[in-house]
C-alpha cells in the first residue's frame, strides 16, 4: 500500500465521477485525435496524387470537378473532350507531358482507367507481378483493386458501364485480362484498373453499338473477338502516330485517333510559366477548361477547413468541460474525505503526499481518458476509413502516433495536473486539529 | 573500571525511569478569550495516566498538543528524549507517524480502502517498512482478524472501535492517546474497551493516556487527574 495505490483506489471509489470525467476526456481526445489523423491522411493522400500534374485539360464545366474526376478519381468526369484537340495544347513548347485519360467504367466499383504507360511513370507504379500491357483489353491493376477483386495474373472480368458499383449495364462482350499487378504505391494509382486508351473506345464502341440493336445478341458474341484480331497492332502504330504526323494515323481503324474522345489530358509544365500563360489561353480560346490541382485542392480544403475548425472548437470545449469536471469532482472528493486527511496527516502523511494522491487519482482519470480516447480516434479511423473506402474506393491507413498526439498528452497531462492542483489547494489548508476535533 | 560500570548502570537507570511524557507550563489558546492552562503531567514508560474533565475545559486540545496537531503558546513537551514543540512541522508529523498512536472518539479510516489496507497504509506513512504479518496479528489480537478484507464502513461499531485501536498500534507507538475512547458505548462494552487499551498498551510496552469526560472510566484508572 502506498500514496499512488491510494490515489488510484480512490479514483475506483466514485465510479461514477471517475467514469463521466472520463468519458469526457475520452470524447474530447478522441475527436481531436480523430481530426489530427483525417487531415494528415488527406493531406498525404492528396499531395501524393496531385504531384506531378500541374494542370488538368478536360470539359468545360466545375473545376473542382474536373480534378476530383480525373486525379483524385472520386467524382463523375465533366464530360468529354477531343483527343486531336488535346494534343495540339500538349505539343505546346510549355508542356513538358500530356497524359491523356479516358474512362467511365467500373468493375465492382473500382475504376477501369484507359490511358498511356507514362501514367504509371507518374505515380512510380512498378508491377508487383506480371508485366504492363501491350494490346487492347489487357489491363494491370492497383495493389488495393487487386487485393479487394481477388485479381491475379490471368484473371479475366468484365466491366460495367458507369463509375459506380450497381450500374445494370455490363460489358460482357469484352472481357478484360490482367496481365499485371502494381506494387503499392500510396496513390490513386493502388485503386485503378488500368488500360490502354484503345480498350475503353472500344468496349465503348461495342457498348453503343448493343445500345441500337438490343443486348445480348447471339450474333454479337463472335465480334470482340475480330476486334481484338484487327485492333491488335493498333497500340504499335499508334505511339508512332503520336511522334510523327497525324495523316499516319488517319490511315488505319474506322475512327482516327484525332476524332476520338478522351475525359481529359494530366498536364505537366515545363516551367511555371506555363501556369501562367496556358490556363488562360485554353479557358477563352477552346471550349476546353484547364483546372490547377493545386489551386482548387487549396479551395477545398479551405472550404473543408471550416468543418474542421468548428470541430476543433467543439473538441476544446468539451477539452475544458471535462478539465472542469475533474476539478469539481475532485474537489468535491478532498472536501468529503477532510477527515481521512486529516486522519492521514495524523499518521504522518505530509501535505506533499496528500497532494500526490489527489494528482495521482487525476492523472489516473486524465491518462486513462486520453488512452481511451485515442483508441476511439483509431477505431473512428477503421469506421471512417472502411465507409470512405465503401463509396470512393478510397484507402485510408493507419497513421500510427503522431507527432500532434504526443503534444496533446503532455497537454492532457499538465491541464490534469492543474485541475488537480486547484481542487487540492484545501489540502494545504487543512486544520488537522480542528476538523478532528469536530464531530460530523 | 568497576566505578564506569557503575555510572553505566546508573545512567540506564535515569533513562529507564526518566518518563515517557513530561509536559512543563502548557499554555494555549485559540483566540484572546479562551486561553487554556494546562497542568504538568509525566507518564512513565509503561505507564497509564487518565484525565477526566467536562466538555469545554480543552481535553481534545490538550491532546492534540501532545500529539503535535497544535503548537502551545509557552511551554514545553518531551515525548522520549524529544522536545516536540521545536520540532519543524513535517519533523512532528515524521515523529506523531512513528512514536504516537491515537485511538480518535469517532472511529476514522479511508473508506476506499479495506481494513488490512488502512492499516498498511498507516505502517508506510511512518516511513517504517509495510509488514502484513503484523497487521494480521494485530487484527488477531484485536478479534477481527475476519474483517481484513472488508471495508471499514462495513463494520459494526465495535469492530469500529477495535479497528481505530488496530490503527493506533500498528507501528509499535512509545505513546498511545485515546480520545474519548468509550463516550458512544454502554457499560458493559466500556469496561471491554478500556482493558483492550490497558491490555494492548502492555503488551506493545507503551504508555497510554486517556482523555475523557466519561465518569466510569474513574474507577478503572488508579491514576488520574481532573482538568
Amino acid at each position: 500500500m502506498n500514496i499512488y495505490k491510494l490515489g488510484i483506489k480512490n479514483a475506483l471509489s466514485n465510479p461514477l465521477s471517475t467514469m463521466l470525467s472520463i468519458v469526457l476526456m475520452l470524447l474530447s481526445i478522441g475527436l481531436i485525435s480523430l481530426m489530427f489523423q483525417v487531415t494528415r491522411q488527406l493531406d498525404n493522400k492528396l499531395a501524393g496524387n496531385i504531384r506531378g500534374i500541374d494542370m488538368v485539360l478536360g470539359a468545360k464545366g466545375s473545376p473542382l470537378q474536373l480534378v476530383l474526376s480525373s486525379v483524385l478519381h472520386v467524382d463523375a468526369p465533366t464530360g468529354n473532350i477531343n483527343f486531336g484537340e488535346a494534343k495540339k495544347i500538349a505539343r505546346n513548347p510549355l508542356v513538358k507531358q500530356g497524359i491523356p485519360v479516358s474512362y467511365g467504367d467500373n468493375y465492382k466499383g473500382f475504376r477501369i482507367l484507359g490511358t498511356e504507360k507514362s501514367f504509371l511513370e507518374l505515380y512510380r507504379a512498378e508491377t508487383e507481378e506480371g508485366r504492363i500491357w501491350e494490346k487492347p483489353f489487357e489491363v494491370v491493376v492497383g495493389a488495393l483493386a487487386a487485393e479487394r477483386l481477388q485479381l491475379k495474373v490471368g484473371s479475366t472480368f468484365s466491366g460495367s458501364h458507369g463509375l459506380m458499383e450497381n450500374s445494370a449495364e455490363h460489358h460482357d462482350h469484352h472481357p478484360l485480362t490482367v496481365v499485371g499487378v502494381l506494387k503499392p504505391t500510396n496513390t490513386v494509382a493502388d485503386q485503378l484498373i488500368i488500360c490502354n486508351l484503345e480498350s475503353v473506345w472500344l468496349v465503348h464502341e461495342h457498348g453503343h453499338d448493343d445500345h441500337g440493336t438490343e443486348s445480348g445478341k447471339a450474333e454479337q458474341g463472335e465480334e470482340p473477338h475480330e476486334h481484338q484480331e484487327e485492333e491488335g497492332e493498333h497500340p504499335h502504330e499508334h505511339d508512332e502516330g503520336h511522334d510523327h504526323d497525324h495523316e499516319h494515323e488517319h490511315d488505319h481503324g474506322q475512327v482516327p485517333d484525332e476524332d476520338r474522345e478522351i475525359t481529359s489530358m494530366l498536364i505537366k509544365f515545363k516551367n511555371p510559366m506555363g501556369m501562367v500563360s496556358l490556363p488562360r489561353m485554353i479557358n477563352d480560346n477552346t471550349n476546353m477548361q484547364a483546372a490547377l490541382p493545386n489551386y482548387e485542392i487549396e479551395r477545398l480544403s479551405t472550404l473543408l477547413s471550416a468543418g474542421s475548425r468548428a470541430i476543433a472548437f467543439i473538441a476544446a470545449v468539451i477539452m475544458l468541460v471535462s478539465a472542469i469536471s475533474i476539478f469539481v469532482n475532485l474537489y468535491k472528493a478532498v472536501r468529503e474525505r477532510k477527515y481521512e486527511m486529516a486522519l492521514l496527516r495524523t499518521y504522518g502523511a505530509s501535505r506533499g503526499q496528500l497532494l500526490l494522491a489527489v494528482m495521482v487519482e487525476g492523472l489516473v482519470i486524465g491518462i486513462t481518458g486520453f488512452l481511451a480516447g485515442i483508441i476511439f480516434s483509431r477505431l473512428g479511423m477503421l469506421v471512417l476509413g472502411s465507409y470512405v473506402e465503401e463509396s470512393y474506393r478510397y484507402a485510408l491507413g493507419n497513421a500510427g502516433i503522431m507527432k500532434e498526439e504526443i503534444f496533446l498528452f503532455i497537454f492532457t497531462v499538465i491541464l490534469t495536473i492543474f485541475a488537480t492542483i486547484m481542487a487540492a489547494v484545501p489540502v494545504f489548508y487543512l486544520n488537522v486539529s480542528k476538523i478532528l476535533a469536530e464531530d460530523d | 573500571m568497576i566505578k564506569a560500570f557503575y555510572i553505566f548502570t546508573f545512567v540506564t537507570y535515569i533513562k529507564l525511569y526518566d518518563p515517557m511524557i513530561k509536559t512543563k507550563g502548557l499554555r494555549f489558546g485559540y483566540d484572546g478569550e479562551h486561553r487554556f492552562n494546562f497542568p504538568d503531567i509525566e507518564i512513565d514508560r509503561r505507564g497509564y495516566l487518565l484525565i477526566l474533565g467536562e466538555s469545554g475545559v480543552g481535553k481534545t486540545t490538550f491532546l492534540h498538543l501532545l500529539a503535535g496537531l497544535l503548537r502551545p503558546e509557552a511551554g514545553s513537551i518531551r515525548i522520549g528524549e524529544t522536545d516536540i514543540t521545536s520540532l519543524s512541522q513535517r519533523k512532528q508529523d515524521r515523529f506523531r507517524g512513528k512514536h504516537i498512536g491515537i485511538v480518535f472518539q469517532k472511529s476514522r479510516f479511508v473508506k476506499a480502502l479495506t481494513v488490512e489496507e488502512n492499516l498498511l497504509l498507516v505502517q508506510h506513512l511512518s516511513g517504517a517498512g509495510q509488514d502484513r504479518d503484523k497487521v494480521r496479528e494485530i487484527l488477531e489480537r484485536l478479534n477481527i482478524g475476519n474483517k481484513a478484507g472488508a471495508r471499514g464502513s462495513n463494520l459494526s461499531e465495535g469492530q469500529k472501535q477495535r479497528f481505530s485501536i488496530a490503527a493506533a498500534l500498528v507501528n509499535n507507538p512509545d505513546v498511545i492517546l485515546a480520545d474519548e475512547p468509550t463516550s458512544s458505548l454502554d457499560d458493559k462494552n466500556c469496561r471491554v474497551v478500556t482493558d483492550l487499551l490497558r491490555e494492548q498498551a502492555e503488551q506493545t510496552g507503551a504508555s497510554l493516556l486517556v482523555i475523557t469526560h466519561d465518569h466510569r472510566l474513574s474507577s478503572q484508572f488508579s491514576n488520574s487527574i481532573r482538568l
